[in-house]
């Protein structure tokens, strides 16, 4: 494995244990719904031009839009959603997944979303439109991997 | 008031548990109500003690199936004051009662060009059957708007009333907005008309008492599990003038009387509209919700429901961030509202943390959300098990979600 390679995986490992350590000082779930709604309202917000049908993902109680460029072999991922909630989920999936490679992202594995509790703690309609973020970000990553 | 709710509350194994280490303060009863004790024990009565498949069986378990199932038609004819047990078809809830009188009515009574009028505060349950029909060429539908506070307006009814209309399918109480529309006079206009009406009493059935006699309608429907009973179980209310001239809905066993490859005759009133083994545990199940609301009582509940649903609506408004949506003069046993500055997802997510269940979104009436141009809302809905005290952990609840979110 060439050497380049290994420092990002370490890269994608160190944002992952980031968020599992800053959750870790979390004990109530209050707390970590406090952390993603401030994440949410720090992401920056899409333009209204970029909220279209197409940038839509399907599969989520509140509307969520992604859009991913693709500069030099890093990806850069920018979303919004109508639900700050769930702005504060998808702008912790771009914090650890925007500026890694296509292959990178897709291959990526994500245990920090069970690590910190995420995935039992959203209710099934809830964690589907999680799994549905997720599966639009790696559908980016691919499709720019085959370009 | 011969109504203490301390002790009702035992009566709900449930409600007593924790959630999100926080005592569990259910606000989803418009969704589907919680279960008594006696309703569960009666599912396991039936098939610990008489489980038998019904109607056609000579042996003594069947017979005692049999019983207790026309037993319960009894009692639902009772509970809705209907002239005959004729009049009562069992069906796997509202959403099918309306499909059958939307597939047989239609058969029997309309053509191509005929219309129904349907409000815009239904249920889709009652606006997408009667879509379906429309999509066949075989009805137009019909808008019968409401305006901003979500009252309806007779006048405008008379309007909307062609020689096309066939029919007027309303919802009594709406499941969103909580309006109590006058459906009493409503018929009255649209017999004037010579137009049968159907009323959807999902929400309304649970919390105010209906005689279908003195209301005068040709149809109602309801669930069986938003009036404390078991999930799969629904009633029918027909007049017997209409549902004998109506064909069957589905075909198969039970609603026959013979059958033949050179043709089939069918079974008499209800079972005509019965096909297939009936549910009946849900049936059984359903009659001793019904008999348990009967031993609390119509009028303790409406009394203690209305002290709690106007607090409710109090310590909602009281809450300066917060819009509520539907604002009728007359409404009933639940309240949605929005904030200007969060999703309702957020504010749901925030409450199920504090451990309560209220409902989020469009609640199945997407085109009252297009009315106000919302996303959705925050609803919560009480049943006669809840307390002020609930009200009150909801409403210190909600300025810390609001708090949170703002």
């Amino acid at each position: 494995m060439p050497r380049y390679f290994e420092l990002k995986m370490n890269e994608l490992e160190s944002r992952q244990q980031q968020i599992i350590d800053e959750f870790g000082v979390f004990t109530d779930w209050m707390d970590k719904y406090e952390y993603l709604i401030e994440l949410g309202k720090e992401l920056e917000p899409m333009p209204d031009s970029e909220k279209t049908e197409q940038n839509l993902i399907k599969g989520c109680q509140s509307q969520v839009w992604l859009t991913a460029s693709c500069n030099g072999g890093i990806v850069t991922f920018r979303a919004d959603s109508d639900a700050i909630i769930t702005k504060g989920i998808i702008a912790l999936l771009i914090k650890v997944m925007s500026g890694l490679s296509p292959k990178e992202i897709a291959e990526a594995d994500l245990h920090f979303i069970d690590a910190i509790g995420l995935r039992e703690n959203l209710s099934p309609t809830r964690s589907n439109g999680l799994a549905s973020m997720v599966r639009q970000i790696k559908m980016y990553a691919l499709a720019f991997a085959s370009e | 008031m011969n109504f203490d709710v301390r002790e009702i509350r035992k009566d709900f194994p449930i409600l007593e548990q924790t959630v999100n280490n926080r005592r569990l303060v259910y606000f989803d009863n418009a969704a589907t109500t919680q279960k008594p004790r006696r309703v569960i024990d009666k599912i396991v009565e039936v098939y610990t003690q008489y489980n038998a498949n019904v109607h056609r069986g000579v042996h003594h378990l069947s017979n005692l199936a049999t019983t207790a199932m026309e037993e319960s038609r009894q009692t639902v004819r009772r509970f809705l004051n209907a002239a005959s047990e004729r009049e009562i078809i069992f069906t796997r809830g509202a959403t099918e009662s309306i499909n059958l009188v939307a597939n047989s009515f239609s058969q029997q009574f309309m053509s191509e060009g005929d219309e129904v009028i349907v409000t815009e505060m239904e249920h889709h349950s009652n606006l997408v059957p009667w879509q379906l029909l429309e999509n066949q060429h075989k009805a137009k539908v019909i808008k019968w708007a409401f305006d901003d506070r979500g009252e309806l307006n007779l006048a405008e009814l008379e309007e909307l009333i062609t020689d096309r209309t066939k029919l007027l399918s309303i919802v009594y109480v709406s499941n969103t907005l909580g309006t109590i529309n006058p459906v009493e006079q409503i018929i009255e206009i649209a017999h004037s008309h010579n137009i049968p009406v159907l009323v959807d009493a999902s929400q309304a059935i649970q919390h105010f008492a209906i005689d279908v006699q003195q209301l005068d309608c040709d149809f109602l429907v309801f669930s069986g599990h938003k009036i404390y009973g078991p999930t799969g179980v629904g009633v029918l209310y027909g007049k017997e003038q209409w549902l004998s001239q109506m064909p069957p809905y589905q075909g198969g066993g039970e609603m026959i009387e013979t059958v033949s490859f050179s043709g089939t005759t069918f079974n008499q009133l209800p079972y005509k509209f019965e096909a297939g083994t009936p549910n009946y545990v849900g049936i059984i199940a359903l009659a001793e919700a019904l008999r348990y609301v009967e031993a609390i009582g119509m009028d303790n509940i409406v009394a203690y429901e209305s002290e709690l649903f106007t607090y409710l609506a109090e310590k909602i408004q009281s809450i300066s961030d917060l819009r509520l949506i539907g604002t009728a003069e007359k409404r009933a046993s639940l309240v949605s509202f929005v904030t200007d500055f969060a999703h309702p997802f957020d504010i749901g997510t925030l409450l199920d943390k504090m451990g309560i269940a209220v409902r989020t979104g469009t609640h199945c009436t997407e085109p009252i959300m297009q009315h106000f141009g919302i996303p959705g809302t925050v609803r919560a809905s009480i049943a006669f098990y809840n307390t002020t005290e609930e009200i009150d952990i909801l409403h210190d609840s909600l300025l810390r979600a609001v708090s949170m979110l703002k």
